[in-house]
């Protein structure tokens, strides 16, 4: 369901951008392919805190050893709508 | 958006891939309750941490502990104490499980045959003078003998006040027995008369220890930001202290807000159970805490906050490579 991803996707990048006070950005303009260690500067702490939102927002449960396959936008959608499928 | 891209030509970017992922995930262990020295300013025993809890002796116990350790996601194990290398079991438990840093004062030689690429800190608190008045002997004479030319090895070199405009010896020395050096500042937790440090001299050290910097480049490991921050206490305009400290075990951490902080990282006493406030004494002041591991922590747990521009960040990429070089994650 490409449209549920587009969705999971814009609500990702909406979370990240509150969350950690990302600026210069919006949901639309955040490229969800974009490393987000890389390029964007996050760290394992800011994994933490943008899960903790999105765990209770989805129901779901994101693993701490899943953290280093979270590398982007998009991967972090996926992974949620897996979850949500099971 | 500011990226790592807009901010970082290509040689800084491939600095900054080489750490980006290392994920440093420490703790700290107290090994031991006993010292072959009794240092003044030592936060160990000022603070009555060697009081604190009972040594667990069974070597079992300490195995079974260290592999939950791992099982926690701890990749990095610091030993601190009392003197590590008194108990040489305990130490071998942690290096064959993880990868293990050793504070130690010198004075017993680690077999490398059964270490042989574990690092080692001595710790150094300044020439023979001020090593005889503050730890009653010179450990710098039995430590260099015991460790010259040792690629694991690097001297702590802990400076107090009375080391302005002696800096330069003592590193000269280090460099002769072809060994490294990292620098911090005395924190004076037992408020030895002379020892303490006034506004004019942290100035002068920061100066001087840019100096060796410049004139050591291949002994010393450390970064001119590093200097500022361990002398100034001060980091993008934040001050250090107790809201911001990062090293504080996370169990009994009831910050609110709490800071960016060090993820899973506790001290444990040595019966391994009990778990000590942070890095330091809990009788410390946070607000004069000279710490260097955990200022080292303050800036690489603040990595976005070092993205509003350039030279933020290679000041933060020099501060993470200075940590991992210190503690293997990269070569020297």
């Amino acid at each position: 369901m490409p449209e549920e991803i587009d969705r999971i996707i814009l609500r990702v990048a909406q979370v990240m951008i509150h969350e950690l006070k990302l600026e210069d950005v919006t949901p639309e303009t955040f490229e969800p392919d974009v490393d987000l260690v890389d390029e964007v500067g996050i760290d394992s702490m800011d994994l933490a805190t943008v899960a903790l939102v999105l765990q209770d927002e989805y129901g779901i449960r994101i693993d701490e050893d899943d953290y280093p396959k979270l590398t982007t936008v998009r991967f972090i959608s996926e992974y949620i709508q897996k979850k949500m499928d099971k | 958006m500011k990226t790592v891209s807009s901010l970082l030509d290509e040689h800084w970017r491939e600095r900054y891939q080489k750490i980006s992922k290392l994920n440093i995930r420490s703790s700290i262990y107290d090994i031991t309750n006993q010292c072959n020295l009794r240092c003044k300013g030592c936060f160990f025993f000022s603070s009555g941490e060697h009081k604190a809890a009972s040594e667990e002796k069974d070597i079992k116990k300490w195995e079974t502990f260290v592999d939950s350790e791992k099982q926690r996601g701890v990749n990095l194990a610091i030993l601190i104490g009392g003197e590590p290398t008194l108990h040489l079991d305990r130490v071998e438990v942690f290096y064959k499980r993880l990868p293990t840093f050793c504070a130690t004062n010198g004075l017993i030689k680690v077999p490398r045959d059964k270490f042989p690429d574990m690092m080692l800190g001595i710790s150094l608190w300044g020439d023979e003078e001020d090593e005889k008045i503050l730890r009653g002997k010179d450990t710098f004479s039995i430590s260099s003998k015991n460790y010259e030319g040792d690629p694991h090895t690097y001297y702590l070199y802990t400076i107090t006040p009375r080391q302005i405009g002696k800096t330069d010896r003592i590193i000269g020395k280090i460099q002769d027995v072809g060994l490294k050096v990292h620098m911090q500042l005395l924190s004076n937790d037992e408020g030895v008369d002379g020892f303490f440090w006034k506004p004019k001299e942290l100035s002068k050290i920061r100066q001087e220890m840019d100096t060796m910097l410049d004139k050591y480049p291949n002994t010393v490991i450390s970064s001119k930001y590093y200097h500022e921050i361990i002398t100034t206490g001060m980091m993008l305009g934040w001050s250090f202290g107790w809201k911001e400290c990062p090293s504080v075990t996370e169990p009994l951490d009831t910050r609110d807000p709490k800071p960016k902080r060090l993820i899973h990282f506790i001290r444990w006493a040595s019966d391994l159970k009990a778990m000590h406030r942070c890095c330091t004494s809990e009788t410390r002041d946070c607000s004069t805490c000279k710490d260097g591991a955990a200022h080292m922590s303050w800036v690489m747990v603040n990595k976005r906050a070092h993205m509003r521009s350039a030279k933020d960040l290679q000041n933060w990429i020099e501060i993470y490579e200075m940590f991992a070089k210190l503690y293997q994650f990269i070569p020297w």
